[in-house]
């Protein structure tokens, strides 16, 4: 890979240890991609926040330890100085405010305060969500970004126009130290046009529907391609396509769609494709949504609900409004939980609108900052899971082996207040 | 019982490794797919689904799913439940950052099919110094 002068200096060691082991990591991980150089960033989202399950692996209890192993794949601890790039801490481990109700010991919840201290010393923003485009990371079309988080990196690609590979945690670490990340893939023009043409020949409307169509072009398209939909006839919003790209991005690989003149970069099929023919074509149906359907509800038999997860990726207050209204004079059946995730900025608006304090009074919870797949914790004794999310019931079944129900929000809501599912296939 | 197949391709990560391949034609989940305690894949329809890669060569197509690929297959390395090689065939961004943190030889880009000459159960010595695979069938 050609560094130019000054990132030859950082990998020499001009700028200290840390950042010498910083670029040796994007160096390596360029050459293996086969990357001719690095590109310049100043918007990085990456996942620092650590608690024992990190820290114990890495033979020394400091936090510095932690960043040096995991956010660095550094020979040994460094000392990390301030982040050079703008950075955002992604969803982390724990909710500063409910980690009770995750079941958290005092132990754990002062470890990752601490962690989010050392983010926070360090410059990194603490914005705490899977969703940074909520809460004021808005990038640009064409601006090159280095983003970990799949459901977000679909997201700025598509609807934005942002450029960002699928990156991980070492690699936002090292672009945080170094404000360099390698230019290949979709910070390449010529990577980002159409390779799969979707006809679609069935409403997409709801979220659920969005959520099926989303799934379902994963799986056609796994890691190589992108899916450019025709036949959208309803403009979707922000949480239509939050659903779309984050069940997308779980069944397949899916980083970059394009939607004609609704997304970013397409006004037409034909500039989507950049006047080439489609790779391939596709077409979705009833048929095809059923099939969707039944894969994401395939790891459910019993129908006694014990946690309705609301949130993934995290709510929009749109969506928070939308489950009090639904809960209005009703009350969570004693046997289930309601659990709604959203950033934390967004849950200090809720409280100030009063909405968490009616999901409180209806005996459901609006929690922050993280979700149960990424910090992997359940009510007690939980069994069966539903969701209004593709993407959490993709995972969620795996990571914490219980059976999960897709299904649309007034199902869900509904499966929280009787404790039992009844939710009913498109 | 045939002899040995070498398969010629890039190095990735240099050194060699030795070990008894573990095939799938299907691409791996890291974060949500991976215990990385045991190595175990627990993505719920994936055809290894309960089959543990550690010690073994990971011969699959690639990585797909969550940005927590290279994370989990890092945690791996550190737990001691890491494969002791890659053998891939789709470049994306989470099997480039996934083999560079994992610390294993990995190749690519090999010369014939691996899914065509590689069977789980066959020995595999992997020189990614030299971008080689070296494949002894298992006896059958």
């Amino acid at each position: 890979m050609r560094l130019t002068d000054g990132e030859r200096a950082m990998l020499d060691g001009a700028d200290g240890e840390a950042v010498a082991a910083a670029m040796d990591l994007l160096v390596r991980y360029g050459e293996v991609l086969g990357a001719e150089r690095l590109v310049d960033t100043d918007n990085v989202c990456g996942a620092n926040l650590f608690g024992s399950r990190h820290s114990l692996v890495c033979g020394s209890p400091t936090p510095d330890a932690a960043f040096s192993e995991h956010s660095l794949d550094a020979p040994r601890v460094l000392t990390i100085p301030p982040v050079r790039a703008q950075s955002y801490q992604l969803i982390g481990p724990m909710d500063t405010k409910h980690w009770q109700v995750q079941g958290l010991p005092q132990a754990e919840h002062d470890e990752i305060v601490a962690s989010e201290k050392y983010s926070a010393d360090h410059g990194i923003h603490l914005m705490n969500t899977c969703t940074p485009y909520q809460v004021g990371n808005v990038p640009v079309r064409g601006e090159h970004c280095a983003w970990m988080e799949s459901s977000a990196v679909v997201y700025v690609n598509s609807v934005l126009g942002a450029r960002t590979n699928v990156e991980g945690r070492e690699s936002t670490g090292a672009a945080m130290l170094t404000g360099k990340i390698p230019y290949w893939g979709l910070h390449l023009e010529e990577n980002r046009h159409g390779t799969h043409l979707v006809e679609v020949t069935t409403p997409v409307q709801s979220n659920r529907d969005w959520g099926l169509l989303g799934y379902w072009i994963g799986e056609q398209v796994q890691e190589e391609g992108i899916p450019v939909l025709d036949g959208i006839t309803t403009t979707p919003d922000l949480v239509r396509l939050k659903h779309f790209g984050a069940a997308a991005a779980s069944s397949g690989g899916v980083e970059l769609y394009h939607v004609p003149g609704i997304t970013a970069e397409a006004r037409s099929v034909e500039e989507a494709f950049a006047g080439a023919a489609p790779r391939v074509r596709l077409r979705y149906g009833p048929d095809e949504r059923r099939a969707a359907y039944e894969r994401l509800n395939g790891t459910a038999t019993d129908t006694s609900v014990d946690l309705v997860m609301i949130g993934c990726p995290h709510a929009t207050l749109g969506q928070i409004r939308d489950v009090v209204r639904l809960l209005e004079g009703r009350r969570v059946h004693p046997d289930s939980e309601l659990w709604v995730f959203t950033p934390r900025a967004l849950r200090h608006i809720a409280e100030q609108n009063g909405y968490a304090q009616a999901l409180e009074d209806a005996g459901a919870v609006l929690m922050s900052d993280t979700c149960p797949a990424i910090g992997q914790f359940l009510p007690k004794g939980t069994r069966v899971i539903a969701t209004d999310s593709a993407k959490q019931v993709h995972y969620l079944p795996a990571i914490m082996n219980v059976q999960g129900w897709f299904g649309t929000l007034a199902e869900c809501v509904d499966a929280a207040v009787t404790g039992t599912w009844q939710g009913v296939q498109p | 019982m045939s002899g040995p197949v070498v398969l010629t391709g890039r190095g990735l990560v240099g050194g060699i490794a030795e070990g008894e391949a573990l095939v799938t034609r299907e691409a791996v989940s890291g974060w949500g797919g991976v215990e990385p305690r045991r190595g175990r894949i627990i993505e719920s329809r994936h055809e290894l689904v309960g089959q543990s890669f550690a010690g073994k060569v990971l011969v699959f197509p690639g990585a797909k799913g969550s940005s927590g690929w290279s994370g989990m297959f890092h945690m791996s390395r550190l737990m001691g439940s890491a494969p002791a090689a890659m053998v891939f065939t789709t470049m994306n961004t989470k099997i480039a950052l996934g083999v560079v943190v994992t610390h294993v030889p990995a190749v690519t880009d090999l010369d014939r099919d691996p899914f065509a000459v590689i069977r789980t159960g066959d020995w595999l010595r992997v020189d990614a110094d030299r971008g080689q695979v070296i494949v002894t069938p298992r006896s059958r």
